[in-house]
C-alpha cells in the first residue's frame, strides 16, 4: 500500500487563511451558532405566548445593552450564512468556481451580510423610540 | 479512476447510501429559508418597540402564523441535518458521535415543537 506520495494540505499552523477560506469556516460556525441561537427564538415565543408580563420581561430583557449585543450578533450571523449559502446554492448548481469569481463572491457575501444587518437594524430603530 | 485506499476496498468501508436525501433535504430547507428569514427578521424589527397587544396580533394572525410555523419547521429540520454534519466531520468515535446527532435531534425537535405550539397558542389568542 503505497500512500506516502499523496499532496499535503496546507499546514494550518503556519499557513495564513485566504479570505475566501475564512468565509468557508465561518459558515460552520454561524451554522453552529444559529442552531444554539433558535432556543432565544422560541423563548421569545414562548414569552409572546404566555401573555403581556412575560413578553414584557422578554422585550426589556432583548433592549437591555447585552440583549441587542447578542441580537446584533444572531442577526450578522443570520445573514452572513443566508448570503453564503445563497452562493454555496450557486456553486451546487455548477458556476462560479473560478479563482477571481470566488474571491469575488466572498466579497459580495460580506456586503449583503452587512446590509442586510444594516436594513434590519435600521427599521427597528426607525420604528419607534426606547423599548 | 479509483481514489479509495487498498485498505478502505478490502474493509468494505464506502457509501452508506443514504446521503442523496440528506443533500437533497438541506438544499429544500435552505431554499425554503431565504424568504421566510428575511421576511421574519424585518417583521421582527418593525415591531420590536410595539407594545404586546400590537405584536401579538401581527405575530398570531393566520397568514402570519402559518408562514412561521414553516419557518421554525424549515429552520430546525436544516440545522439538524448541518449540525449532523459537523459532527461527523469532527467526531471520529462512533458511539460519541451517535449519541450526538440522535442528542441533537431530539432537543431540536422539542424546541421545535415548542415554537410551534407557542405560536398556535398566539393564533388562537389563548
Amino acid at each position: 500500500m503505497s500512500t506516502n506520495n499523496r499532496p499535503l494540505s496546507p499546514h494550518l499552523d503556519v499557513y495564513r487563511l485566504p479570505l475566501t477560506a475564512f468565509v468557508s469556516v465561518i459558515h460552520r460556525g454561524t451554522g453552529a451558532a444559529l442552531s444554539v441561537g433558535t432556543v432565544a427564538l422560541v423563548w421569545w415565543l414562548i414569552a409572546l405566548a404566555g401573555g403581556e408580563e412575560s413578553f414584557n420581561t422578554a422585550q426589556q430583557l432583548l433592549g437591555s445593552i447585552i440583549g441587542q449585543l447578542v441580537l446584533l450578533g444572531w442577526t450578522f450571523s443570520l445573514f452572513i450564512h443566508l448570503a453564503n449559502g445563497i452562493r454555496h446554492l450557486i456553486w451546487d448548481s455548477g458556476y462560479g468556481f473560478e479563482k477571481d469569481q470566488v474571491t469575488k463572491s466572498t466579497f459580495i457575501v460580506i456586503g449583503v451580510a452587512f446590509v442586510l444587518t444594516a436594513s434590519v437594524w435600521a427599521c427597528a430603530y426607525a420604528f419607534g423610540t426606547g423599548v | 479512476m479509483n481514489f479509495r485506499s487498498p485498505l478502505g476496498e478490502a474493509k468494505g468501508l464506502g457509501s452508506a447510501h443514504d446521503g442523496l436525501h440528506h443533500w437533497w433535504a438541506q438544499r429544500v430547507t435552505a431554499i425554503a429559508l431565504i424568504p421566510l428569514t428575511i421576511w421574519f427578521a424585518f417583521k421582527v424589527a418593525i415591531l420590536s418597540m410595539s407594545d404586546y397587544q400590537t405584536v401579538a396580533e401581527c405575530i398570531g394572525s393566520p397568514w402570519s402564523a402559518a408562514l412561521i410555523v414553516s419557518l421554525i419547521v424549515a429552520a430546525f429540520y436544516h440545522a439538524a441535518l448541518g449540525m449532523q454534519v459537523i459532527y461527523e466531520d469532527y467526531i471520529s468515535k462512533k458511539a460519541v458521535r451517535i449519541v450526538a446527532v440522535m442528542g441533537t435531534n431530539l432537543v431540536l425537535f422539542l424546541l421545535g415543537a415548542a415554537g410551534v405550539i407557542a405560536v398556535i397558542r398566539i393564533a388562537v389568542g389563548g
